[in-house]
């Protein structure tokens, strides 16, 4: 099992939401974060004064998947939130021990 | 330390107790000073409309004039909210509150007695504290009720410059000096027929609706303020360059510019006192167009320097074209209001900038507002002066500047005038905020500037439920 943090743009969270549903991925954790990469935020202006946005925000989706389904998983995050201009965000796959349904005690892959 | 802490309140308790004593000693004066005098005049009007009935439209006229002053007190709140940050929201509505109503209150005790009172030596009226004895009348209730929406105009300008830092109790203070002195003497110079209006240059200094009266004295007390307050914490970076500390919100500065707006729609053509003057719609004509020249010279300027459509600036620059107007409004016409009103945004922007380089922060740009275009406002009155009205009359004679063969006298009555009320409403303005420093300290402790004051001064945070994050320009 894998857990996949898929860290995308505001305006592209619908989207992506919708083409994990298709590949039959209805459930997720999300969190609303702020911060930058390499961009290094936003120069905005007040007054005739630059200052920096140093912090974006952006939506982090946090879900737990099977290692066989990992590989689309990822290309359909990635499909549905790129357009190719810096800040698109990333996603990071991390190896997950186990997982426990509270409900009823099941563990691994039939809990997830 | 405590108890040092603790003597010093006392002391300042103290002295505070004396001081209301004093104020109670000249009121109780002021009184006595008015029973023994006059009969009323006519407090019901019925006599008023009976000698001339055209007085009915004069009245309305002036009252709704009046209203629309009073509702710049929301656009001022509004701007100045919106370029401030969301931690100090509830301070400046306080602010903006309490200054219309210490004012109100201190003008009818004793700023409209000096303003428009029976003149003494053309330095300062003496009659008609608490609006009571002849001042009972509906002809003087008229002219309070128009004067004080400008005393508090005057008054409300300075709380954008000291934002953000100012102790509230130093803020009514103030509130209380401006309205009762400060705005109405040199009112009193200019209108209520002081030595400023008999210059023997041109005719007299002459200031329409009040450029420099209302203006230049809110600008300089502004600076003098925030001078003796010092900059924010953030404003500049190690290296002493200015940064940019963004207001919370561009649609409420927005909304204040466009009531602004709409209120010096009373503030100029009402400045006749009579709607019988049918020159109102050559006056509101010139407001508006030297509010739009205003903004579009500051957009043009701005955009030069940076290349963006700068709208904080804009804002500024509307305001700068209705400052600057103020004064000249009634004696000139339309391609002046709009060439004085290019040069108010241009001043704006470069003053708001130079002053900011020069280590002066005054968040919302209300020195160079007020201040810079009150100063253009009365000397452009002497260049541009057209010839087609009088001295706050269509009667002759009539107002000539330099531009229509007036020759220099008017402009060297309007240029000491605006010299007069730097120094005038400055000077006072040091003294005034260097003493309240010394007796009770005028700037918010560290750690409450930087958590805002509204919750530490008034226990209440303006958008409870909304956290916010702040960003400090490089």
């Amino acid at each position: 099992m894998k857990k996949i943090e898929a860290v995308v743009r505001l305006e592209k969270f619908e989207e992506v939401k919708k083409a994990l549903k298709d590949i039959g991925y209805p459930g997720m954790m999300v969190t609303r974060i702020e911060g930058h990469g390499k961009q290094k935020g936003l120069v905005q202006q007040f007054r005739g004064r630059e200052y920096k946005l140093e912090l974006l925000p952006k939506i982090k989706i946090e879900v737990v998947v099977k290692d066989e389904d990992v590989s689309l998983f990822v290309e359909t995050v990635v499909e549905a939130a790129r357009t190719g201009e810096v800040g698109d965000g990333k996603i990071f796959v991390i190896p997950v021990e186990e997982v426990v349904r509270i409900r009823t005690g099941e563990t691994g892959e039939v809990a997830i | 330390m405590k108890s040092l802490r603790g003597e010093k309140l006392l002391r300042g308790g103290l002295r505070m107790g004396k001081k209301a004593l004093l104020l109670a000693i000249l009121i109780a004066l002021l009184f006595l000073g008015v029973s023994g005098a006059v009969f009323a005049q006519d407090p019901s009007g019925a006599k008023t409309i009976k000698e001339n009935p055209g007085a009915a439209v004069d009245y309305v006229w002036v009252l709704v004039s009046a209203f629309l002053v009073f509702f710049m007190q929301a656009g001022f709140a509004m701007v100045e909210a919106g370029f401030c940050r969301a931690k100090n929201a509830t301070n400046l509505m306080m602010k903006n509150l309490m200054d219309f109503a210490m004012g109100s209150l201190a003008y009818m005790a004793v700023g409209f007695a000096f303003m428009f009172g029976k003149d003494v030596a053309g330095f300062i009226g003496s009659t008609g504290w608490f609006l009571r004895g002849s001042d009972y009348d509906v002809g003087r209730y008229l002219l309070y009720m128009f004067q004080v929406v400008f005393a508090a105009t005057a008054a409300t300008i300075v709380s954008g410059a000291v934002a953000e830092r100012l102790k509230f109790k130093a803020y009514l203070i103030y509130s209380l000096v401006i309205s009762a002195l400060i705005y109405p003497i040199y009112g009193h110079w200019v209108w209520g027929g002081g030595w400023l209006s008999n210059l023997p240059f041109g005719l007299g200094h002459l200031d329409f609706a009040g450029s420099g009266v209302v203006h230049l004295v809110g600008g300089m007390v502004g600076l003098a303020g925030a001078i003796v307050l010092g900059p924010r914490f953030g404003k500049y970076g190690k290296d002493g360059k200015p940064r940019a500390i963004p207001g919370h919100s561009i649609t409420l500065a927005a909304l204040g510019v466009f009531i602004l707006w709409f209120g010096w729609f009373g503030f100029n053509p009402g400045s006749t006192l009579s709607a019988h003057e049918l020159r109102i719609s050559v006056i509101a004509v010139n407001t508006n167009l030297a509010a739009a020249a205003g903004a579009l010279a500051a957009l043009a300027t701005i955009y030069l320097k940076t290349k963006k459509y700068d709208i904080g600036m804009t804002i500024n620059g509307a305001l700068a074209g209705l400052v600057a107007i103020t004064a000249p409004c009634a004696w000139v016409e339309a391609w002046a209001a709009v060439v004085i009103g290019l040069i108010a945004g241009v001043i704006v922007v470069v003053g708001a900038l130079a002053l900011e380089n020069l280590g002066v922060d005054d968040p919302v740009g209300a020195v160079s507002v007020h201040g810079f275009n009150g100063i253009w406002g009365l000397l452009s009155l002497g260049l541009f002066a057209d010839g087609t009205y009088g001295n706050y009359t269509t009667e002759a004679p009539h107002v000539i500047g330099l531009f229509y063969g007036g020759g220099f006298g008017q402009l060297i009555a309007q240029a000491i005038g605006a010299l007069v009320c730097v120094i005038w409403a400055f000077g006072l303005g040091f003294i005034l905020f260097k003493a309240m420093d010394k007796l009770i300290g005028i700037r918010v402790p560290p750690e409450e500037e930087l958590s805002g004051l509204d919750v530490k001064e008034h226990g209440t945070a303006a958008y409870p439920n909304f956290p916010y994050v702040e960003e400090i320009g490089a």
